[in-house]
């Protein structure tokens, strides 16, 4: 099975009619992702069988018997759950992620696990311990990251939706380098229980699928507050697709001048400039902003994300599970051994560079310093966002770079999420809508909401997925 | 050359909760190891801490019961270090902002009043727990991973080693009394770690200080801190330095020994803990939790000597513990004189637990049952020589007292309508005795009493029998 030319709503027909049986679509999808990704390499594991029942209710759930993608940071009891790390390169959990739990009640199928960069650590998805995965639209190019497996696993048709994890802009990076939609919802609107954790106060949940409505569906199904995740909110969840097939007359969109400057790619910003006109030329209104804090970012971002990491990443440490080096003297050389032989050099990097910045000496300079910056970000964004429905411009400034072109240069990589990290500090809802080409590479548009408000992405990404139909493009290096 | 002493203490309270801080794992002691634990205690990869409401409830009691200020908003923080007892790597506990702040307990020592001030009270998990086999290999139980602990911290108050043992004394009668720990320093459940650094009479900045941590009694607290005023006296005198160090009592010798000289502070890398929200503390709840708050030992004692009379050794002995003193006020409350109540409970019911090593908790009689038994003394339906058999029937089999006298046929007898004609018999039989009486032999009413007591088998009311026998004789 290729889902390329598929959504949630005519697989949902199919198995309902007969057409399909849940067993068959399960192994025809195994069987395709099996042959396919010999040259994607967007899967750390696949199921060699799957058997989804003969007992799903199709008319109840839109998702019974529908192959999702999980990305290897979540949880899921029973299969081996790695991060893309050696130190958990055999680790087989005893429990399931809270979003895994719910897609098993609605009966959605799992055939696998999709390739990331370690921890989510990245922007390629070559930084994970079982390879680099290619992109659809040139095989010679990163599908972006961390979430660069769900993505290519969605762009390429394996799957026709999969979940991944955006803690600086893992899953709208991803999807803009792989001409898909993906959204990375409120902080707090899915629970992180079971979500191994990379940075905790950025970390979250989301969908990647090439319909819009896709996403809305499987966010239906994984949205809403839980016990086991104190972070969560009460909030009550709204059937996300009922935003779908909605005019834009009357929304205030702002675009950010910042996000339009000189750093972006001339081609991607034409794209964008023209997704901002037909917002226009359809009754949105159109309002130039500045997000002044906008070159801060990035090394906010650094700090507080590597210290929350280097803290979560403890763990590992060669006692309790994973990776454990061998021949060790004592206790010392057990903990050092194990982590520098299980963790690859972007988690190194970013473990020292976050233990440097909670250091005693270097706390109020590095630590509280960026959480201060933070809090200004948040305040920036709750003033655009009295007077705005949308903050709109591109997901990225380039599209997808060639593999091994940037994985060198760190800070290179790290600038790379200029336009993505400021959701994460605000932990406002945003995403990333695929709106054209340059030389042949897909461009994303992104979306930001104020808090809870995916249902105005929603409608501006349906919006835009309407007025281009990018959807109907076949990635080009998926063409033999 | 005179010194002075400045003594602080840290001090670990296990809260009473039936399940973990973080953790739906239940929290009790002795359990087989690593059986009461689960992903969260074990760290699991994606696991979420999720706080127990409950442990704020006891935390806020002892903050009410020692005066401090609870923080309106309350938050955790992670304090980071590699042990192999700490699953996660980092223990949650409260840094930048402590449940409450500025408190304090007063003491007497020497006839003299003092108030030692509380710095903070903050919440924290307990970590797991190493043994070390004889086979060269290494064991972790995490049994006790995330039980609650409420840390009081002391301010740097403390003059000797007496003001010291007098500040442990009251803290842990107050927390003791707020119902909020077992305050048990056997089981761990309070664990006390304490520092002093001396200087000499006249200096201003404090001298270098000694810590000695995991003391285990009350008593090596105050012989380990004397020892420590000695000891560094002795290094200053001979022109010494004291070092940064931790060392610990040695119950043998009476003596500290160094452990480890601090070179520095650890650094442990502290942050606000970013998998928790912050939580609110609204003053309604404080003030519902201190309307909970079970009277403090010192209330207890007043009412015990003002109001119901007892002689302060009984109401001591009775404040021992919060279990007895509450038997007690039960007791009270349901009827029972308080001075017959307070002999039984010191005497009889410790007698008792003593001999047989149990608790209060252990053992069948209620707060009620001795209040009944008391009455039945009270009213004269029981003598109190019936009264020690009926005890030991309750305290055993947890029988009703009144049930059990009346199905045993333990009621006394004191009827003048049934006593009366066997007196005149007795009297009767016995010209003898009329005859000793009248002659100023008192022993006489003793035989005849006696006699009264085998005719009814013990069961005539000796009271009763006196008075018609005392009427008897004098109409003769």
């Amino acid at each position: 099975m290729n889902y390329l030319k598929e959504n949630i709503d005519s697989l949902n027909k199919k198995l309902a009619n007969g057409e399909l049986t849940a067993d068959q679509l399960a192994q025809d999808t195994v069987n395709n992702i099996q042959e396919t990704d010999k040259k994607l390499n967007a899967w750390i594991t696949v199921k060699d069988e799957v058997k989804p029942g003969s007992d799903l209710d199709f008319a109840k759930s839109k998702l019974a018997g529908i192959p999702i993608a999980i990305k290897d940071n979540i949880i899921t009891n029973g299969v081996k759950t790695t991060a893309a790390s050696k130190i958990l390169g055999n680790y087989m959990p005893v429990y399931d992620a809270t979003v895994i739990t719910k897609l098993k009640q609605a009966r959605a199928t799992f055939v696998g696990k999709t390739n990331m960069d370690e921890f989510a650590m990245g922007s390629s998805t070559e930084h994970s311990y079982f390879g680099v995965t290619h992109n659809p639209w040139n095989l010679a190019k990163v599908p972006g990251g961390s979430s660069g497996g769900s993505a290519v696993a969605v762009a390429s048709g394996q799957v026709v939706a999969a979940l991944g994890s955006d803690t600086g802009g893992s899953i709208r990076q991803p999807a803009a380098f792989n001409g898909i939609f993906g959204i990375k919802p409120t902080y707090g609107r899915v629970s992180r229980w079971g979500l191994i954790a990379f940075a905790s106060s950025l970390d979250q949940i989301g969908v990647m699928s090439k319909r819009v409505k896709d996403s809305a569906e499987v966010l239906n199904v994984i949205a809403g507050s839980d016990d086991h995740d104190s972070t969560t909110s009460e909030r009550e969840v709204p059937d996300f697709t009922k935003f779908i097939g909605q005019d834009v007359k009357g929304l205030r969109v702002a675009v950010p001048k910042e996000y339009m400057s000189e750093g972006v790619d001339s081609g991607v910003r034409e794209v964008v400039q023209q997704q901002i006109d037909l917002l226009k030329e359809n009754g949105a209104i159109i309002n130039e902003v500045s997000l002044p804090l906008t070159k801060y970012v990035v090394p906010t971002y650094y700090i507080i994300a590597s210290s929350e990491a280097s803290s979560n990443l403890q763990r590992y440490d060669g006692i309790r599970y994973g990776y454990r080096a061998k021949d060790t003297k004592n206790l010392l050389d057990v903990y050092v051994k194990s982590r520098s032989e299980g963790f690859g050099p972007e988690v190194q990097r970013r473990i020292i560079l976050g233990s440097f910045a909670l250091s005693a000496g270097s706390y109020d300079k590095f630590f509280r310093q960026a959480a201060k910056v933070r809090t200004l970000i948040c305040d920036e964004f709750d003033k655009v966002f009295a007077e705005n429905d949308v903050v709109v411009g591109p997901t990225t400034t380039t599209p997808a770079f060639d593999i091994g072109s940037e994985i060198s240069d760190p800070i290179k990589m790290y600038n790379n999420d200029i336009l993505t990290i400021s959701a994460n500090l605000a932990g406002i809802p945003a995403a990333s809508v695929p709106a054209g080409l340059v030389d042949g590479m897909p461009v994303g548009f992104q979306i930001m909401a104020k808090r809870f408000d995916e249902g105005s992405i929603f409608r501006t990404a349906d919006f835009v997925e309407r007025a281009n139909k990018f959807y109907k493009q076949t990635p080009s290096g998926m063409e033999d | 050359m005179n010194f002075k002493s400045t003594i602080g203490f840290e001090v670990h309270f296990e809260l009473k909760t039936k399940s973990k801080i973080f953790s739906p794992s239940p929290v009790s002691y002795g359990a087989e190891a690593n059986t009461e634990t689960n992903v969260i205690d074990w760290a699991m990869p994606g696991v979420l801490p999720y706080v127990n409401k409950d442990v704020y409830r006891l935390g806020i009691m002892v903050a009410l019961a020692t005066h401090a200020h609870v923080l309106p908003t309350t938050h955790f923080d992670r304090k980071n270090y590699y042990y192999p007892d700490s699953p996660k790597a980092y223990q949650i506990t409260q840094f930048f902002q402590p449940l409450a702040r500025d408190g304090y307990v007063e003491i007497e020592v020497h006839g003299k009043k003092k108030r030692i001030g509380i710095h903070e009270m903050h919440i924290e998990e307990d970590a797991g727990k190493n043994t070390h086999g004889t086979n060269g290999y290494s064991y972790v139980d995490l049994n006790r991973q995330g039980v609650p602990l409420l840390e009081v911290v002391s301010e740097p108050e403390i003059a000797d080693p007496d003001e010291g043992y007098a500040y442990l004394e009251k803290l842990r009668k107050i927390v003791q009394f707020t119902g909020a720990s077992d305050v048990k320093m056997e089981e761990g459940s309070m664990r006390v770690d304490t520092n002093i650094s001396i200087r000499p009479a006249g200096q201003k900045e404090l001298g270098t200080k000694v810590e000695m941590k995991n003391l285990n009694s009350f008593e090596h607290v105050r012989k380990s801190l004397a020892y420590e005023q000695k000891r560094q006296a002795q290094v200053l005198l001979s022109g010494g330095r004291v070092q940064l160090s931790t060392r610990r009592f040695d119950e043998a010798t009476g003596k500290t020994v160094l452990e480890r000289v601090k070179e520095g502070d650890a650094d442990y890398r502290y942050f606000p803990e970013p998998d928790l929200a912050p939580d609110h503390i609204s003053q309604k709840w404080i003030d519902e939790i201190a309307k909970t708050l079970p009277r403090t030992a010192e209330a207890r004692y007043d009412d015990y000597v003002n109001k119901y009379g007892l002689k302060p050794y009984d109401a001591d002995v009775l404040l021992q513990t919060k279990e007895s003193s509450d038997f007690f006020d039960k007791a009270v409350a349901a009827g029972a004189d308080p001075q017959l109540a307070a002999n039984w409970m010191n005497t009889q019911v410790n007698g008792y637990l003593n001999d047989n090593r149990v608790t209060l908790a252990d053992i069948k009689l209620t707060p009620e049952h001795l209040a009944a038994m008391i009455k039945l003394i009270k009213d004269g339906t029981i003598s109190s020589k019936i009264a020690k058999k009926v005890f030991a029937e309750t305290i055993t089999k947890g029988t009703d007292p009144k049930k059990f006298v009346e199905a045993q046929g333990m009621v006394q007898l004191s009827d003048s309508s049934v006593l009366a004609p066997m007196v005149k018999e007795v009297v009767d039989n016995n010209p003898q005795s009329v005859e000793d009486f009248k002659n100023g032999k008192d022993r006489a009413i003793g035989y005849l009493v006696g006699q009264i007591m085998k005719q009814t088998k013990g069961k005539a009311n000796p009271k009763m029998v006196n008075k018609l026998l005392n009427e008897e004789l004098q109409s003769r």
